[in-house]
């Protein structure tokens, strides 16, 4: 599903990325886990496709396709969805209204047919029923507002009605609470599918209880240095990143 | 403001001088014409026009409004609320077949002629009152609520590029309410001049919701400017969507003088390529108590320029007044100016009174998120474009207006994104 290859990158002439090698297959979840710095937040970026990123080096394709050619937009359509560490707010514009539109482009762009407003709040309140969120946030300006805690359910609702083929969550456990992580966690394990990839990426592991992943890798300083089964995050938070790197 | 040896007026006072006054309106003529002649039209050396240069309406030449011709109404484009009570004004005559309320003759309103306005120091006011022949009278008795009252005023082009210097009177009694939806529409390609002045006066407790929608021909000259006495308890609720026109300037000029008055000023400038909008607030608290907010957006596409002036002052006696003033400016285009200045002036001691302005363009992180959800760009910066207008507008508490600004809102920005 997404290979990464030799991938280098860079901001304003800094190397962020310096060779990051990867692949995840269908219906397997990967967590990347690394220290701050180590270009976990880049990485999500250079995949998802936000400007600002100069890319020296290296191929991402997806199912095939040359993922770093399309525009995010392009990328959004084909399957990929960006959780967002940091979600942003857009005062005056309504979450349902913005949810719809995202659904439907999406849905035009792959040739189907479009949802109407009746169809669509049937389908946003199910799918919010299940995150436990209240319904007037459908009313609300998106993410104007939000605690924290529904920024994050509300990437995890937007990720749920578009659903992708491959979700990187940066950081999407940051700021949460124990009860919020269960139900985004039991968000993300709703997903998993032999269509659906993901890409976990976290600075702890306690993420990793409740989203058991296939595979960790951890990256340092740009490059992932060691990549293992759901063991070796356990091992990490016991150790720490410096004894991966001895 | 010095008195100037070839008056760039020349051609206004010439046309003034012609008119037939009748006795009611002499005074207030006179006033005008005197105040023309001393000091012509403002340029930029005048400070409270250094962003708005009214030379070219001095350099242009305009034809009169009457006597009447044959036109017709409705002008494709210019929307009429249903059921409400209409004066419709077109190329600058009051037009009885298409009003559905009997308009009382400004004459009746002599009284209140000139009474706001200070006409040394507002070359706007003073144009009007050299050259006004017409205009709405509107006196809402005791305790009596009005409804939505509509003035659309449509140039036609049926003759020519007129100059139309409507003066309109409102007056609501003690605890009189009123909705006035006030249009200007116009001729594309016309240079036409549509100079209104309203002259406002608020009783106690009064309700006046004035809600202003400016879009006249994109070659036109609109210049306006609103004068309102607001007594206490009273509220005066402008809202200006201030779109059309090579050249607009709205200035407001609000008084709040008896305690627990309340002003409210809020708008939206539109300013496409080759345009230049301007609005100007002076707002004065003269009693304690009172409370003001004004909000404004101005969104710029590519050469143009938006000017935000907003003054509010705070006398001695008005103590506990409770001000707010933003406004801000979205560059769509490099090109694009915004000029905002500010000024708060505050001679009482216990006053909360805050400002704030910002001018930028669209935020990219806001743009990625909605294209990292599979929104094209174009979609995506539409989305945030109408956001920003939205804010203005959603506090418009009557429907109808409302509805009318939105749609206006609308088309603009289709026009202006194709």
């Amino acid at each position: 599903m997404l290979r990464i290859e030799g991938l280098t990158a860079e901001i304003d002439g800094k190397a962020i990325l310096r060779g990051i090698d990867l692949e995840v297959p269908s219906g397997e979840l990967h967590a990347i886990m690394g220290p701050n710095g180590s270009g976990k937040s880049t990485l999500s970026y250079v995949l998802s496709g936000r400007e600002g990123y100069e890319i020296t080096g290296g191929s991402v394709t997806f199912n095939g396709v040359d993922l770093l050619a399309m525009e995010p937009e392009e990328r959004a359509a084909a399957g990929v969805f960006l959780a967002f560490q940091y979600p942003v707010e857009l005062p005056g514009v309504g979450n349902a209204n913005f949810l719809r539109t995202a659904l439907n482009a999406q849905r035009r762009h792959r040739g189907e047919s479009e949802v109407d407003a009746m169809q669509f709040l049937k389908l946003a309140r199910a799918r919010m029923k299940e995150l436990s969120m209240p319904e007037d946030m459908l009313k609300r300006g998106v993410n104007v507002g939000f605690s924290g805690g529904e920024k994050k359910r509300n990437e995890v609702l937007q990720m749920a009605l578009l659903s992708p083929k491959l979700a990187i969550l940066d950081e999407t456990d940051s700021g949460l609470d124990i009860d919020a992580l269960k139900i985004v966690s039991e968000g993300v394990n709703a997903l998993r599918s032999p269509e659906f990839s993901a890409l976990i990426i976290t600075h702890y592991q306690r993420l990793l209880d409740y989203i058991v992943p296939d595979r960790v890798h951890v990256l340092m300083a740009g490059r992932i240095v060691k990549s293992g089964g759901p063991e070796l995050a356990l091992e990490l938070e016991a150790s720490g990143y410096a004894s991966v790197a001895a | 403001m010095n008195a100037v040896a070839h008056n760039n007026a020349a051609g206004l006072l010439g046309r003034a001088e012609a008119l037939a006054t009748p006795a009611w309106a002499a005074e207030t003529r006179a006033a005008g014409i005197a105040a023309l002649r001393a000091h012509g039209l403002p340029t930029r050396r005048t400070e409270a026009f250094r962003y708005t240069d009214l030379g070219a309406v001095a350099q242009a030449s305009f034809g009169e409004n009457s006597p009447m011709g044959a036109c017709g109404l409705p002008m494709p484009g210019v929307p009429l609320t249903r059921g409400a009570a209409r004066l419709v004004f077109v190329d600058g005559v009051l037009r009885g077949d298409l009003s559905s309320l009997p308009p009382r003759p400004l004459s009746d309103a002599q009284a209140l002629l000139g009474g706001l306005t200070a006409l040394p120091t507002q070359p706007i006011a003073a144009m009007n009152a050299a050259l006004f022949e017409d205009g709405l009278f509107l006196d809402v008795p005791e305790g009596e609520d009005a409804g939505l009252v509509e003035l659309v005023c449509v140039v036609t082009g049926a003759r020519g590029a007129i100059g139309f210097h409507p003066r309109h009177v409102l007056r609501l009694g003690r605890r009189a309410k009123l909705t006035l939806l006030d249009t200007s529409d116009g001729a594309a390609g016309l240079a036409y001049l549509h100079n209104p002045v309203f002259e406002i006066s608020l009783d106690e407790g009064a309700e006046l919701a004035h809600v202003r929608i400016q879009r006249e021909g994109r070659a036109a000259f609109h210049l306006s400017s609103v004068h309102c006495a607001i007594a206490a308890g009273a509220t005066y609720d402008n809202f200006t969507l201030n779109a059309g026109g090579r050249l607009a300037r709205n200035e407001i000029h609000a008084a709040l003088n008896g305690p627990k008055a309340m002003c409210h000023m809020n708008g939206a400038q539109l300013v496409g390529d080759g345009q230049h909008a301007d609005t100007t607030t002076v707002l004065h608290h003269a009693a304690p108590d009172c409370g003001s907010r004004q909000t404004y957006k101005t969104v710029l596409t590519g050469k143009s320029r938006g000017v935000f002036q907003g003054k509010i002052l705070v006398s001695k006696p008005a103590q506990r007044t409770d001000g707010y003033q933003m406004n801000q400016a979205l560059l769509l285009s490099e090109e694009a100016e915004m000029d905002s200045k500010p000024q708060l002036e505050i001679y009482a001691d216990d006053v909360k009174c805050s400002h704030g302005a910002t001018v930028g363009a669209l935020d990219p992180a806001q743009l990625f998120y909605l294209r990292s959800r599979g929104i094209p760009q174009q979609a995506a910066r539409s989305m945030l474009v109408e956001a920003f207008l939205t804010e203005a507008t959603e506090g418009v508490g009557d429907e109808a207006c409302r509805a009318a600004l939105s749609e206006a809102v609308t088309a603009w920005w289709a026009q202006e994104r194709a």
